[in-house]
């Protein structure tokens, strides 16, 4: 790789092992993916949750963090794995929050920003088209990439940092013209209506898709969706296939035209209803028991809270649901009265976390559940590897299933 | 002795045993990380060891997890020797990079998980792109 002279400085040990280190992981990705030179990036975003991390993990935060290391740009964080307001009643331990509260000391000490949100796009600061940025969770990167035009690869916790301490990231992959084509043409017969719908057309063609170096484009969604909308189509469709990048033609910003991303010279593969109905049909049916019903991945917008409070009034939950959002929603969710409405019918409403980064296996074999249901198709992807049954149905489906028990 | 080229990978030349599915992998998704085995029931591989195994697969899925959770498998030795895909995604390459963990892809040859058998003895060489079968 092309390295500048700032560059040689830091891989030489210069400016202090932290940036060294960075500087090396980043060269040792780009030349996997033959980067020829670094691009600055304005934003960092980073996935950092304990399950993930794990203590090793910590301490070497810990260690980068007491080498002198700090960010040279914004750079923000993705969900936390423990709500320490509400961690015990989950069956989450000490130890768990222990592993948290060092993360965010060490992460705090870098001076990186604890947004703990997996829709900073929503909530933060949305990068604007053609911003080179280095974002985590493929569920940001998959919008940031799509719906604001900007340009990210997946940046996993470890190359999130490397980019936030250096400035800057390999030039490889979703960072070039060439990798942003559309490669594969899906034509839908009519828009998805709710969001589950959404997030059911985003898992199939990123099933279809299957790969990261894959760019679907997507024909035939006539009305211009919402952001949550897009937000739960692009979620699914990076955890079903690895997608980075989607175009919707006449909606997303590099989809002009057909032609603008060269997916005029593709066949067509045509999306059925029964391609839908396919995918839905893994996902639990009528009569199936609920053991727990969670809303998050991605966590809630405001406008979803409002959405899902409404549907709480007068309602009596017979099992336990949790709702995941971000420290930025819930206060204005808490002032509208939006968590009351929830809470008031048997729900809970965390902050900063969400659910499958959140010890999903243990907090699952604490709690006995096995049954989830969930209206994010994403989330349902997830937790089948994690010993749940997931299940998947509309947010007012969810909704009445909790009050019943089982699937309604 | 029969040799694949691919592109030059990540981490350390190692040697062991194959284990091979056309699949795809997360290890968010797929592992029970605390046992060593293959947890989700659709993978072709459930209920399988991976430890110190060369996993051979198709190309990698999902999420942003993989890249924080090869270095903490590394870190109680509960790990693949390598990992071979097809076509790798950038998460996997950057897990591989913390982890020091050895990873491959890009097969001049073909379908690497074809062209590799189940139980073979592998030697992976990332820094001269080679694969080499031992026996």
């Amino acid at each position: 790789m092309k390295l500048t002279e700032e560059e040689n400085a830091m891989l030489a040990g210069k400016l202090g092992e932290p940036l060294r280190w960075a500087i090396d992981h980043q060269i040792k990705v780009g030349t996997a993916f033959d980067a020829e030179d670094m691009v600055p990036v304005s934003q960092s975003h980073m996935m950092v949750d304990p399950e993930s991390v794990g203590e090793p993990g910590v301490l070497f935060l810990e260690q980068l963090a007491a080498n002198g290391a700090h960010v040279q740009i914004p750079m923000i964080t993705d969900p936390r794995g423990v709500d320490l307001d509400y961690y015990h009643p989950l069956g989450q331990t000490e130890e768990m929050a222990n592993l948290d509260r060092r993360t965010i000391a060490a992460c705090e000490q870098m001076g990186i920003l604890m947004t703990n949100t997996c829709i900073n796009y929503q909530t933060i600061m949305s990068p604007a088209i053609g911003d080179n940025v280095a974002f985590g969770d493929t569920g940001v990167v998959i919008y940031s990439n799509s719906v604001c035009g900007a340009r990210s690869n997946f940046e996993g916790g470890p190359s999130a940092l490397a980019a936030g301490l250096t400035g800057r990231t390999p030039r490889y992959g979703l960072h070039l013209d060439k990798h942003r084509l559309a490669t594969r043409r899906f034509s839908v017969e009519e828009s998805p209506q709710h969001l589950t719908d959404w997030g059911v057309l985003g898992a199939t063609i990123g099933k279809m898709a299957g790969s990261y170096w894959e760019v679907p484009v997507i024909e035939g969604i006539n009305e211009a969706p919402t952001s949550d909308q897009l937000k739960h189509m692009g979620a699914a469709m990076a955890s079903f296939g690895s997608t980075p990048l989607f175009h919707i033609v006449g909606v997303t910003p590099e989809a002009h035209s057909l032609a603008s991303v060269g997916g005029d010279a593709l066949a067509i593969e045509k999306i059925t209803a029964q391609d839908l109905q396919t995918t839905l049909a893994a996902y639990g049916s009528t009569g199936d028991p609920v053991d727990v019903v969670v809303f998050a991945a991605p966590q809630l917008s405001l406008i979803e809270m409002s959405e899902l409070a409404a549907l709480c009034v007068g309602k009596k939950f017979s099992v336990p649901l949790l709702v995941c959002t971000s420290p930025q929603v819930y206060p204005d969710a808490q002032r509208m009265k939006l968590v009351n409405a929830i809470e008031d019918a048997g729900g809970k409403v965390l902050q900063g976390t969400c659910f499958y980064n959140q010890y999903a296996r243990e907090i699952g074999e604490a709690n006995g559940w096995t049954h989830l249901l969930s209206n994010s198709a994403k989330i349902v992807n997830i937790l089948g590897g994690y010993g749940y049954q997931p299940a998947l149905a509309s947010m007012e489906r969810c909704i009445d299933s909790a009050v019943a028990g089982v699937i309604v | 002795m029969t040799t694949f080229k691919c592109h030059v990978g990540i981490g350390p030349t190692v040697s062991g045993v194959a284990l091979v599915a056309r699949d795809n992998f997360s290890a968010r998704y797929d592992l029970d990380r605390i046992n060593g085995v293959f947890s989700r029931p659709q993978h072709a591989l459930h209920g399988q060891s991976y430890k110190d195994k060369i996993l051979v697969l198709n190309t990698a899925k999902g999420g942003v997890a993989s890249a924080w959770m090869l270095h903490e498998m590394k870190s109680r030795g509960i790990t693949p020797k390598a990992i071979l895909f097809n076509q790798a995604n950038t998460i996997l390459m950057q897990g591989a990079a913390l982890a020091d963990l050895s990873m491959c892809d890009q097969f001049i040859d073909g379908d690497i998980t074809t062209l590799i058998k189940n139980g073979q003895l592998l030697e992976v060489n990332p820094a001269a792109g080679i694969v080499t079968i031992l026996e």
